[in-house]
């Protein structure tokens, strides 16, 4: 066929759109107010694809179960943990993290691991949402 | 009015910053009413300094930081860079981590061939194909992330091996995303190969002969397309590749005629998607059972990698085309030295050929046909006294020798 695109625009204006509209179908005039009417059960807010089984998101620190081995801090690629000397704990910045997972598998005890939270953009890169300790 | 007026060449900078070029380049046209006589491309807009930063750091950290070499590429470079080391260290990898290592790289392979598709298209301003070709690419995507826990940044690297296994429970959601892309491939093949715009587009159009392809040196399906028969996973088998039944990607394959035009790159580009499709296939049908990485425990590997002396050379064929690591560890934590060569590299000067006597029009299209990754390609950078400095092959030459030298002591 000499324009063989016709036939699948025409197809696709019958179609639902393929992108799913997180978090509202049209742009908030705006944002912060949008967000508080989601918070007082206004408006609904359209959910996010959920991420398959296995993705990296935010980490989650077992604290109890850490010894403090530092071998976290040698692996990570982006040097985003910090050891705290005195009470032999980590805290990791996540504004650095670059979700590799790479400390999860070294770490001996299995106090780290990833969660599926991946909403995480913040105004401060050192607010209490962007560390964990 | 009508005074007689010389015919004289003028000159059209493009770049650094342009909307047609989606990465920093310059282009210097000489151009001749709308025809380009001449061209000269200068490069440098973006180093990064990604080597020096690899020498101050341990190879597993490498891994993560050669994954944003290139944001396309995000599989090869360090996967690349795990070659190498594991040349020096004499590492056997696992018969099943081979294959593994396979299906990912052709994965990477169909996501980067789609998402160049749709970028050819945008630049010949046809959009629709470009959502339509994007819309495959989401379920690429998808399937990637299935597969690695990412979309784009995969981390599925480990030297000795890959970080996470397939298993049988699998296999259903990829065969399906595979039997999706078979199914839209044909769809696809219609549109970019049936159809007038494309065809008037990109035939004649940035034509490069074998012999410049040869004498220039171009890697990838922009050689292949020319006609030379080259691909790093035929001529030097890497992975399990050995094990597999598939054969270069020429146009003649389709058309019987090799013209080394953009559709010819196009049509290449293509076939290797069809081709990655069915190679991943072959692989989960052989795929070997056993261990997935040869050193599980991080910290032993790393003691191990510790010790050790020796330079070691990584080469695979990333969806660009040949990529080349170079790996020189000397007893310390970091590597001695670290060398990259990106794939854009070798297909930077095929420009010149393929851009002279094009219309302005065409500038985009023929540009973005070598599917270009600059940022990747930016490896020096010479800064002093805020001046421009032009090094000559001799200068060049010599600074080679010497920094060679250093590296031998």
């Amino acid at each position: 066929m000499r324009f063989s695109m016709l036939p699948q625009v025409f197809a696709q204006m019958f179609k639902k759109p393929f992108t799913n509209k997180f978090p509202a179908k049209y742009t908030p005039d705006s944002t912060t107010k949008f967000m508080e009417n989601v918070q007082n059960g206004k408006t609904q807010i359209i959910p996010p694809v959920p991420p398959p089984e296995g993705f990296r998101g935010k980490i989650q620190y077992d604290k109890e179960k850490c010894i403090g081995c530092q071998l976290c801090l040698k692996v990570c690629p982006s040097e985003a943990i910090e050891f705290k000397p005195e009470e032999k704990k980590i805290k990791i910045y996540l504004a650095r993290c670059t979700f590799c997972s790479q400390c999860n598998d070294i770490c001996p005890v299995n106090c780290l691991s990833m969660s599926k939270d991946f909403l995480l953009a913040d105004t401060d890169k050192y607010s209490k949402e962007l560390t964990v300790e | 009015m009508s005074k007689a007026t010389t015919k004289t060449s003028y000159q059209l900078p493009i770049g650094p910053i342009h909307p047609a070029l989606k990465e920093p380049v310059m282009f210097e046209f000489e151009i001749e009413g709308e025809r380009i006589v001449n061209v000269d491309v200068a490069l440098g807009h973006v180093h990064r300094s990604i080597e020096w930063a690899g020498t101050k750091r341990n190879p597993v950290q490498i891994l993560y930081l050669a994954e944003r070499i290139c944001g396309i590429c995000s599989y090869c470079h360090p996967m690349c860079f795990a070659l190498g080391v594991e040349k020096i260290a004499k590492i056997v990898v696992p018969d099943r981590a081979n294959y593994l290592r396979i299906i990912h790289a052709e994965l990477e392979r169909i996501c980067s061939h789609i998402l160049w598709a749709g970028v050819a298209a945008h630049e010949v301003g046809f959009d629709s194909v470009l959502f339509l070709t994007w819309q495959m690419r989401e379920k690429a995507l998808d399937l990637t992330e299935y597969l690695t826990g990412n979309r784009v940044t995969k981390a599925i690297t480990m030297i000795g091996g890959v970080r996470r296994d397939i298993t049988e429970d699998m296999h259903p959601k990829i065969l399906e995303t595979l039997d999706y892309f078979k199914e839209n491939f044909e769809k696809l093949r219609h549109v970019f190969l049936d159809d007038k715009t494309f065809m008037l587009r990109s035939q004649g159009c940035g034509i490069l002969t074998k012999e410049d392809a040869l004498k220039l040196c171009a890697v990838g399906p922009t050689t292949r397309a020319s006609g030379v028969k080259k691909d790093v996973r035929l001529d030097q088998p890497y992975f399990a590749y050995g094990d597999l039944d598939f054969d270069y990607v020429t146009p003649d394959v389709l058309t019987g005629e090799v013209n080394g035009d953009v559709y010819d790159r196009i049509i290449v580009r293509l076939l290797e998607v069809k081709q990655s499709i069915e190679l991943i296939e072959q692989c989960i049908k052989n795929m070997p059972a056993g261990e997935i990485v040869a050193e599980k425990k991080i910290a032993k590997l790393l003691a191990t990698l510790k010790k050790i002396k020796g330079e070691g050379i990584g080469r695979m064929e990333a969806p660009r085309g040949e990529v080349f690591h170079y790996v020189k560890l000397n007893e310390s934590d970091a590597p001695y030295s670290w060398k990259v060569r990106a794939p854009t590299y070798s297909n930077i000067l095929p420009w010149i050929p393929m851009l002279k006597g094009q219309q302005i029009a065409d500038i985009p299209i023929v540009a973005a046909s070598t599917d270009p990754c600059m940022s990747c390609t930016n490896r020096v950078a010479v800064v002093h006294k805020n001046e421009r400095h032009i090094l000559d092959k001799e200068m060049l030459h010599r600074m080679s020798v010497e920094k060679t030298r250093r590296l031998m002591t």
